[in-house]
């Protein structure tokens, strides 16, 4: 109890710095044959500068939608923002015209994708593949391009950047197509980064060099980080501050060592007892690895009042009923429970 | 070529190391014999084209006479040493056309599959880049042309543009638009939906960037097949309309017109028929054949052997 009394005083210093990215009251819907469904109910969270934010849930809690709502991918015609706005810099980024989106895209806003052995293109090489970006963003030669190119590879630890440059994906392995991934999305110095599960498709010894990867590339250009995943490791090893997502919407926000010592919502409670632990008898704060009863109801058969009544152990007649606001529990945490109090901080 | 070759040699190998016959011997035969004979077929295709192709450029030297050179030898003399194939009503030397019609079936399938493969695989690729209104007119658009016989088509093409040989080309072309279009369409559809097409979106590619140098590398690999396959329908297309007197009009030596114009002898000089007829069916075999070939040697399944 007292170690969470103590870091109660360094929350504000994370929210003196500048906000880079700041998504208000976000709602993205999907046209479907019975109706629209709301993937993402109004999500809103800042971003800031030299951040790493994780965003974390289940498949299907909204949090890969979030991400491609702000960087345009939306599967067209089905998806689409419904309400809210997303403001880089302070930009609404729904009123730039195609050709700014496209100066911003990969400039001041990239991303990483899950697959590593998809996301380059077969048939062009890696240097090809590399250049583009810093030919059309920084304005530079071919020659300066390559220069750049090579200097990113060397940074990601590509031994022998030169030869390798003329290589295609194929002839990568995972893990360095990710670390070349990496590269292009920095090498122009973006603003913010979105990694949508960069270490999902990975081994582990490689998903611990990526992250590494990421976090020195942050410390080194001051670049800010959205990380999605649902693996609470990567979590605790990346972020300064966490997002809970469960069905579209936010149920838990606060910094990372307070999410993991005092979680305020069960569901944030259930995903940490479902994280085994190397080395312990049993997961943290049980004997045995716990489990969410039941799946993530679908989109369009919510239960009416909080989303998670019906998998919740907590669950009154309250919640099946009223939908819990989102409120701060303790300051700078908040949560979205009508019982945050009766959870019991884990060890 | 090579590769699928070398696979096919694997497998043989395999088969007959002896290896106990659990697996189903007689399965692993029939696969061994489908990979072979597969290759022998692309092979043949191969050297016909190659045939076709030596043929057409070396006309003058290796025709005996000059395509149209009337009296070569005297009217309807059946093949013998001095005219291999006979000669037809004007003593032209059948061997002769035959050789010099070959330029014009290669000009034939070249152009019409030009065509066809440009204005197909552009109209597949932005239709499924763009997608909404864009891909719903272009689509339907295909459809429309899809839902008439392509010699339909070529009829009315040929009707519009006068009968020649260069217009039986185009219209020929014209017609199999749709083959292209729908193949390119739906490969687009996939590629799209790749990763490294969202990569190459949020990094900032432009419209023109996405179509030419990330989606086209991509698609073009069936589009190879359905080309080379689409050779040998356009040839016997516009065999077909010339010899409905639509396109080589005489005196060319275009195989179509040949045959059209070996009709009335039929009875006394087949041979004005039978060799131009030959040399379509041999043609068309042959480019089926190497599409065939090409078709498995890229398909990933049979890569997977």
């Amino acid at each position: 109890m007292n170690d969470v009394a103590e870091t109660e005083h360094t929350v504000p210093a994370a929210d003196s710095r500048e906000t880079v990215l700041s998504v208000q009251d976000l709602s993205t819907e999907f046209r479907g044959k019975k109706g629209s469904v709301r993937a993402v109910d109004g999500m809103s969270f800042d971003l800031k500068k030299g951040e790493i934010l994780s965003i974390v849930g289940e498949s299907g809690s909204g949090k890969s939608v979030t991400s491609l709502s702000i960087m345009g991918l939306l599967p067209y015609p089905t998806g689409h923002i419904a309400e809210g706005r997303i403001l880089f810099e302070g930009r609404d980024l729904a009123t730039l015209s195609d050709r700014e989106m496209r100066k911003l895209r990969g400039a001041g806003l990239s991303m990483i994708f899950q697959e590593p052995l998809t996301s380059l293109n077969p048939v062009l090489s890696i240097g090809r593949q590399m250049t583009e970006g810093i030919i059309q963003h920084l304005g530079l030669s071919r020659e300066e391009a390559k220069k750049r190119a090579i200097e990113m590879m060397r940074r990601v630890s590509i031994p022998a950047p030169e030869a390798r440059l003329k290589d295609y994906p194929h002839q990568y392995s995972g893990g360095m197509l990710q670390r070349i991934m990496i590269a292009i999305s920095m090498s122009c110095d973006p603003r913010i980064l979105i990694a949508d599960e960069p270490t999902t498709a990975l081994d582990v010894t490689i998903q611990a060099q990526i992250l590494e990867l990421m976090r020195n590339l942050r410390d080194r250009t001051g670049a800010s980080i959205v990380l999605i995943t649902h693996d609470m490791g990567v979590v605790a090893e990346m972020a300064d501050r966490v997002i809970v997502m469960y069905c579209g919407r936010k149920v838990e926000e606060g910094r990372v060592d307070r999410i993991f010592a005092r979680p305020k919502h069960p569901y944030t409670l259930g995903l940490l007892r479902s994280l085994p632990v190397l080395g312990h008898a049993g997961p943290v704060g049980s004997a045995e690895l716990a489990e969410i009863p039941g799946v993530v109801p679908s989109l369009d058969a919510l239960p009416p009042g909080c989303r998670f009544s019906d998998r919740c152990r907590f669950a009154t007649d309250r919640c099946r009923a009223e939908n819990p606001p989102f409120e701060e529990a303790e300051p700078g945490h908040f949560t979205a429970c009508w019982h945050s109090e009766k959870l019991e901080p884990l060890a | 070529m090579q590769q699928r070759v070398k696979s096919a040699i694997d497998i043989a190998a395999a088969a007959g190391s002896g290896a106990p016959a659990r697996v189903g011997f007689g399965r692993r035969m029939v696969a061994v014999l489908g990979a072979a004979t597969a290759n022998r077929g692309a092979k043949v295709g191969l050297v016909l084209v190659g045939i076709l192709i030596v043929v057409a450029v070396f006309a003058p030297w290796i025709a005996p006479y000059g395509s149209d050179q009337m009296g070569a030898g005297m009217g309807l003399m059946p093949p013998s040493a001095d005219y291999w194939f006979g000669t037809d009503e004007f003593g032209r030397d059948v061997f002769s056309r035959v050789v010099y019609g070959a330029r014009l079936t290669i000009q034939v399938g070249v152009i019409a599959v030009g065509i066809s493969l440009t204005v197909g695989t552009l109209m597949g690729l932005i239709a499924g880049y763009a997608g909404g209104w864009v891909e719903r007119i272009l689509m339907r658009l295909v459809d429309v042309v899809f839902s008439f016989t392509e010699t339909l088509i070529a009829l009315a093409a040929v009707a519009v543009l006068g009968p020649s040989l260069t217009n039986a080309m185009i219209a020929v072309g014209i017609a199999a638009i749709p083959f292209y279009a729908r193949v390119a369409y739906s490969v687009t559809l996939v590629e799209r939906n790749k990763a490294y097409f969202d990569a190459a979106y949020v990094a900032g590619a432009g419209h023109l960037r996405l179509i030419f140098i990330h989606l086209l590398p991509n698609i073009l690999p069936p589009l190879i097949v359905v080309a080379t396959l689409g050779v040998s329908s356009a040839v016997l297309a516009a065999a077909g309309l010339s010899f409905l007197g639509l396109g080589a009009q005489p005196p060319s030596p275009e195989w179509g017109a040949m045959l059209s114009a070996g009709r009335d002898y039929f009875t006394q000089a087949s041979w004005i028929m039978i060799y131009p007829g030959l040399a379509i069916m041999v043609t068309v075999l042959a480019f089926n054949l190497l599409g065939d070939g090409i078709r498995e040697a890229l398909d990933p399944r049979q890569k997977a052997k």
